[in-house]
């Protein structure tokens, strides 16, 4: 009895908590995580597996000297809020670091980078 | 009061507390997430204490063990209930139902002894994907049944350290090692008798390790190699503990298990399987299974069980 009921009333209590949610994890990315893109971006596009509050959420972008690229603010896609999007300037080739944080609806932070190349 | 009565009233009361957890205690601040350092997540592993504290439960665990020295057989079915108290202090609950089948005798079924752990949180390394735990482990005495079972009739105090490193911070020239990482445990049982109806109780140091390759790291922070779930979110890995007394004449009789298997996250859940393999000859013989689904609390009730009790 003892745990299992201890586990049992928890679960029963928490049945009024409402809508469950998680962390967001990335899903995939536009260009894609370690990929290689012929023709410089226009947009960085990032897929979570949950919606994403924006005022606690970022996107940066480095050369891979460490050097910042000066871009606008990431925004939400209209339509869905699991997409993150990132306008791009125009990229020279070479390779480039994407560091994301976001924080899900429910509240919980996760974060992430990863790099992508322009070609030449 | 006996200690059985006290545990009783003791859960019942958590319960009571967790269930009227005031709305004032909800922070609208990010909450910090369960077992990430960094870019890396790390499971709750099945056989190996977890390096971070959390709101998460696994019900049930199911344990079918190799063969005993002895000839025996056993399986296990196990609940661990883990709760943060605050964000960097948190208490588990472990227990679990056994059957036994000794060789040439009637089965026998019952709980084993009774177990609680207090944890904190010593530190999260973000960058170099690194945590540490220390913590008290506890099993109490007369909690399981001690004729029939072997449960023990003395209590064991030990404590605990808990390490975890990711190796995304590798450089980029190494990428397919990148999504590898390592917990491990370290422990040491002080148990409150010397002997047991003259049989000794040693002290034992204890020790563990899991050896994980993160698909889920590979396929979103590495290289998008075309994963689609179920896979873009398993670990395969090898988890292995040992335990060595040290003194009363048991010295040097060092019993463990290998156990290599996979765990599948979720969103709200986790499924983990593994082979169990004896490790040492006095461990046992053949080889034996464990299955678990794991919930993760803060995920799937984050506004009220899934938040510490106390947030600062």
């Amino acid at each position: 009895m003892r745990v299992f009921a201890v586990a049992f009333v928890l679960l029963g209590l928490a049945c009024f908590d409402g809508r469950a949610s998680a962390h967001a994890f990335l899903n995939r990315a536009v260009p894609p995580v370690g990929g290689s893109v012929s023709t410089p971006p226009k947009e960085l596009r990032l897929f979570f597996s949950e919606g994403i509050e924006l005022r606690f959420s970022g996107v940066t972008l480095a050369t891979a000297d460490g050097k910042a690229v000066a871009t606008a603010a990431a925004q939400l896609d209209p339509g869905d809020n699991h997409q993150l999007v990132l306008p791009l300037p125009a990229l020279a080739p070479g390779n480039y670091k994407v560091t994301w944080h976001v924080v899900s609806v429910d509240t919980h932070r996760t974060e992430g980078d990863f790099t992508f190349t322009v070609r030449p | 009061m006996t200690f059985v009565a006290f545990r009783s009233r003791g859960a019942g009361a958590l319960a009571a507390v967790l269930g009227a957890l005031p709305a004032c205690l909800v922070s609208a601040l990010p909450a910090l997430a369960h077992g990430f350092a960094g870019d890396r997540f790390f499971p709750a592993t099945l056989l190996t204490d977890d390096p971070f504290v959390a709101d998460e439960m696994s019900l049930p665990t199911v344990t079918r063990n190799p063969s005993g020295p002895d000839g025996s057989q056993q399986t296990d079915i196990g609940v661990d209930l883990a709760k943060r108290i605050t964000p960097d202090l948190g208490i588990t609950l472990s227990d679990h139902w056994t059957y036994l089948q000794p060789k040439g005798a009637p089965a026998v079924t019952g709980f084993g002894a009774f177990g609680a752990e207090l944890d904190y949180q010593l530190f999260i390394d973000g960058p170099h994907e690194a945590m540490g735990l220390v913590g008290l482990h506890s099993t109490f005495a007369h909690t399981g049944r001690v004729q029939a079972l072997g449960a023990p009739d003395f209590t064991t105090l030990s404590p605990v350290l808990d390490l975890g490193k990711g190796f995304g911070d590798l450089p980029n020239s190494v990428d397919w090692l990148r999504p590898f990482a390592i917990t491990s445990n370290f422990s040491f049982d002080f148990p409150t008798k010397t002997e047991s109806a003259g049989v000794p109780n040693p002290n034992v140091f204890n020790y563990g390790f899991a050896f994980e390759y993160s698909l889920e790291y590979l396929q979103h922070h590495v290289q998008d190699v075309g994963l689609s779930a179920p896979f873009d979110r398993m670990i395969p890995l090898v988890e292995a503990s040992f335990s060595t007394p040290v003194n009363r004449g048991l010295s040097g009789t060092t019993v463990g298990t290998v156990q290599p298997g996979v765990i599948w996250a979720g969103q709200h859940i986790q499924l983990g399987a593994e082979a169990i393999l004896p490790a040492t000859h006095d461990t046992g013989r053949g080889f034996g299974g464990i299955v678990q689904l794991h919930l993760y609390l803060d995920d799937l009730f984050p506004n009220s069980v899934g938040r510490p009790l106390f947030q600062y």
